[in-house]
């Protein structure tokens, strides 16, 4: 088997992983290991904003952009973490510029800004302009900037490696094992320093702007290894999806000025958020486009599942249009035949972000338990991890801010552990359970193939687990995902060659996903209030009393076990949210 | 509606030479080729191997040829094959790049010729602290180089490939341009040699191949002549060609 030695292994290529990569190489000799081509990942698909206190076109603080952070994620979120992100994201964004990443300007020649959803001036006033952008392609900026960075500094890449485990003895990280893609064969990666970025798991609905890559391969194999998740009962659903295909419409077309409405025409969100209106926080806009669908308002009218509303943005004008939505318009062309400047779009809920993740502190380390026990010489950020700066429901642009805000601290945090950490010592026996269950999957099993589980498991989070929850409904999800994790036993491959075997890479993930929709409706069934992006029917108050805590879920076998944490509230009183 | 898509099959391991193998999937005219090839992979036959990631034309993965044509199969509707070129969709490997397995192709080359342009932004000068000012002019004159997702597409379907293998290609080209063009850049003199070069710029010859594959509506050529032309300025030379655009 073959060996390789870091001071600092990086799994995974996006935003927060390549920050990371950056800093850290500063002192110490750093390797990037990805499933994908580094510029591939999924933060190249994020569109409308990054947001950032400049004030270049009107008035704006930090402060309130920490408590817009704080309220948009119903009081979860823990209050010095989105302080932080929010007083570090001013100086990270004219960083980013200097690296020579290309924002659309205002007339001086500064940053331009424009609004995004949930973001206010003076604590919820009104709408503020305060999202930093490129176009619609801020994502594809920040990951090219990034990775650009990366070639001029020479970091270097294992490509087309997935992660299969991570190397822990006691509470201390010594490095990961992965599989190439290339030969089939695994390696063995030890580090004093591990960090996992890798990404999102949206992949576990139907319905998703995911990528196919989302399967979150981090945090499935920490919960595996017996860390806990935290918060994985909140994930996001982005109110406007183009329909039938989840394809991300950004929330960038409200904030150039963009209305939802309903099949009479009517602006339906002033009945929502009489103050923000279509700019409310995103758990609010996918609410009240299933509660228009389920009243019989949606433009089919049928009330069915799939029927779906306008986004209208025939107003805004093709100048608009073409400098600031660019992108936007080509998906409408190229998927739906549609030009915006023309008619309006429909749109339709999609799964989007995980909220929770792999539990972490300020510098991204990993914590183990409620009392904040640290894993030594592991590190999350990004997407996988929970810090946790988005609380219940993440703030549109508020995730390429944490990717890179939270990325550096992480690598500045590694360079100086990894200085005084010694180099950990390896076996080939610690690849013995990886090994084994490849062989196994390998050998030909005659159990279903893959296809039907990963469906299965999709069309039962999503009706089950998604936007609306219930005790019943919940309780059938975990029944149905626990039934095909012992099908997954017995899994059939199609492809048995060693070199570029993409059937077992997808098998490998779909584990993944069934060990995290698993978790996910456990802890969701578990909660029993409604906040942020946890809708429940049979609980449908916010209930501090008894509920203002994070979660935490271990995965033993068959069961998920439960344990909770306290949010920090140090700044801001929680208080009812309305907009 | 059915359709049968002929993929050319390949895997070193047990493959001689490259086949055609041939699909009937059921498919709705909406749905993306990719779709349809999901649907053989994870439904039919989980040996065939191709890359995809985002499924929505902005990861750069899903590059191939589509009837004889470069482009992403995930920004490729069924309908629009179907209306075009009838119900049978021929799809290969991207063309001057090894072919690992199926259509899987070893990408190194690609990348090695991005990085020999210096991809990134130079300017050693001290600044402020807060952004360098650039106005929304010379912000737009590098912009639509700011698109590519270095799929290769454009590398697959350049003519020049196929005798000089040499030839740096219109991503690595068109990269050059997105920072030579950056009113923020000092870096030219850093990247000429690499451009002016007979594998630089000077290799095109305005086939406009590139510019039709695009998946990113880049107007590579017209990037490629605005180089030469700069390079020619500097030279005081008309000899190396460089017409305009």
């Amino acid at each position: 088997m073959e060996r390789h030695e870091f001071d600092v292994l990086i799994i995974g290529s996006g935003g927060s992983g390549l920050y990371a990569a950056l800093e850290a190489g500063k002192g110490s000799k750093v390797a990037v290991i990805s499933k994908l081509y580094p510029m591939r990942s999924h933060t190249g698909a994020a569109q409308g904003g990054i947001s950032a206190a400049l004030g270049n076109v009107e008035e704006d603080q930090p402060e309130w952009h920490a408590f817009d952070t704080v309220k948009g994620g119903d009081y979860l979120v823990d209050q010095e973490a989105a302080m932080i992100m929010a007083q570090d994201a001013v100086q990270i964004v004219y960083d980013l510029e200097n690296m020579g990443l290309p924002f659309n300007r205002t007339p001086e020649g500064k940053i331009d800004q424009r609004r995004f959803g949930g973001h206010t001036r003076n604590f919820g006033e009104a709408p503020v302009k305060r999202a930093c952008y490129s176009a619609d392609r801020t994502g594809h900026m920040i990951l090219q900037t990034l990775f650009q960075q990366c070639v001029k500094n020479d970091v270097s890449f294992y490509d087309e490696f997935q992660a299969v485990d991570v190397i822990l003895d006691g509470h201390s990280c010594k490095g990961v094992i992965a599989v190439e893609l290339a030969t089939g064969e695994l390696h063995l990666f030890s580090a004093q320093a591990t960090l996992f970025a890798t990404g999102g798991f949206g992949r576990m609905f139907k319905i998703t702007s995911n990528a196919y890559a989302n399967t979150g391969d981090g945090p499935a194999i920490c919960a595996r290894k017996g860390i806990p998740l935290e918060d994985m009962e909140f994930f996001q659903f982005h109110p406007t999806g183009i329909m039938g295909l989840g394809i991300l419409i950004s929330e960038a077309v409200r904030g150039e000025g963009g209305i939802l409405r309903n099949r009479s025409g009517e602006r339906f969100m002033e009945r929502y958020a009489p103050t923000l209106l279509d700019l409310a926080p995103r758990d609010m806009v996918s609410r009240a486009i299933l509660t228009e669908i389920k009243a019989g308002m949606g433009i089919r009218g049928d009330k069915k599942i799939d029927d779906y509303v306008y986004l209208d943005a025939t107003h805004l004008g093709p100048k608009t249009l073409a400098a600031k939505l660019p992108d936007i318009t080509d998906f409408c062309m190229t998927y739906l035949n549609i030009n915006p400047k023309d008619g309006p779009i429909p749109v339709l809920p999609t799964a989007h972000y995980a909220m929770g993740g792999i539990p972490t502190d300020l510098d991204g380390r990993v914590l183990y338990d409620k009392n904040n026990g640290v894993v030594d010489g592991l590190y999350a950020v990004g997407e996988c991890a929970c810090i946790s700066v988005h609380g219940a429901n993440r703030l549109g642009t508020n995730s390429l801010l944490d990717l890179v805000v939270f990325g550096r601290r992480a690598g500045v945090h590694i360079s100086d552990y990894v200085k005084h950490a010694d180099a950990p010592k390896i076996s080939d026996s610690d690849a013995d359970d990886s090994k084994e269950w490849i062989s196994r999957l390998m050998a030909g099993q005659k159990g279903s193939y893959g296809g039907d589980i990963r469906e299965e498991m999709q069309a039962v989070m999503m009706a089950d687990v998604g936007i609306y929850r219930n005790e019943t409904d919940m309780a059938h999800a975990t029944k149905k995902i626990l039934e095909l994790r012992h099908r997954y036993e017995q899994i059939s491959i199609h492809d048995t060659s060693r070199s570029f075997n993409t059937d077992l890479m997808e098998i490998i993930e779909l584990r993944n996903l069934l060990d995290l929709s698993l978790i996910t409706a456990e802890a969701a069934r578990a909660r029993q209030e409604s906040r942020g992006g946890h809708s429940r029917k049979d609980f449908p108050e916010r209930n501090d009393e008894k509920w203002l805590k994070h979660s935490l879920s271990y995965l033993q076998g068959d069961g998920v076990r439960m344990d909770y944490k306290p949010v920090d509230t140090s700044i801001w009183t929680p208080k009812p949210r309305t907009y | 509606m059915k359709i049968i898509l002929k993929i050319k099959r390949y895997n070193p391991e047990v493959d001689e030479k490259p086949a055609f193998r041939e699909y009937e999937v059921d498919v709705s005219p909406n749905q993306r080729l990719l779709d349809a090839m999901m649907h053989i992979k994870r439904n039919i036959d989980g040996s065939l191997g191709f890359r995809k990631s985002c499924a929505h034309g902005v990861c750069g993965s899903d590059a191939m040829r589509i009837n004889g044509k470069d482009g992403l199969a995930c920004k490729t509707l069924i309908k629009d094959l179907v209306e075009k070129e009838g119900e049978t969709v021929v799809i290969e490997p991207l063309r001057h790049l090894p072919v690992q397995r199926d259509l899987i192709v070893d990408q190194t080359i690609f990348f090695k010729n991005y990085r020999a342009v210096k991809p990134y932004l130079i300017n050693h000068e001290p600044h402020s602290g807060k952004e360098r000012l650039q106005s929304p002019e010379d912000r737009e004159r590098f912009d639509d180089a700011t698109h590519c997702i270095l799929c290769a597409a454009c590398y697959s379907a350049c003519p020049i490939l196929e005798d000089n293998p040499r030839f740096l290609g219109p991503a690595a080209l068109a990269q050059a341009f997105r920072f030579n063009a950056d009113s923020r850049d000092r870096g030219f003199e850093e990247r000429r040699e690499a451009l002016d070069h007979e594998n630089g710029v000077w290799a095109c010859q305005n086939h406009f191949q590139c510019t039709r594959a695009c998946p990113r509506s880049i107007k590579l050529t017209k990037r490629i002549n605005e180089t030469k032309q700069k390079l020619n300025g500097l030279n005081g030379t008309k000899q190396k060609g460089g017409e305009t655009a």
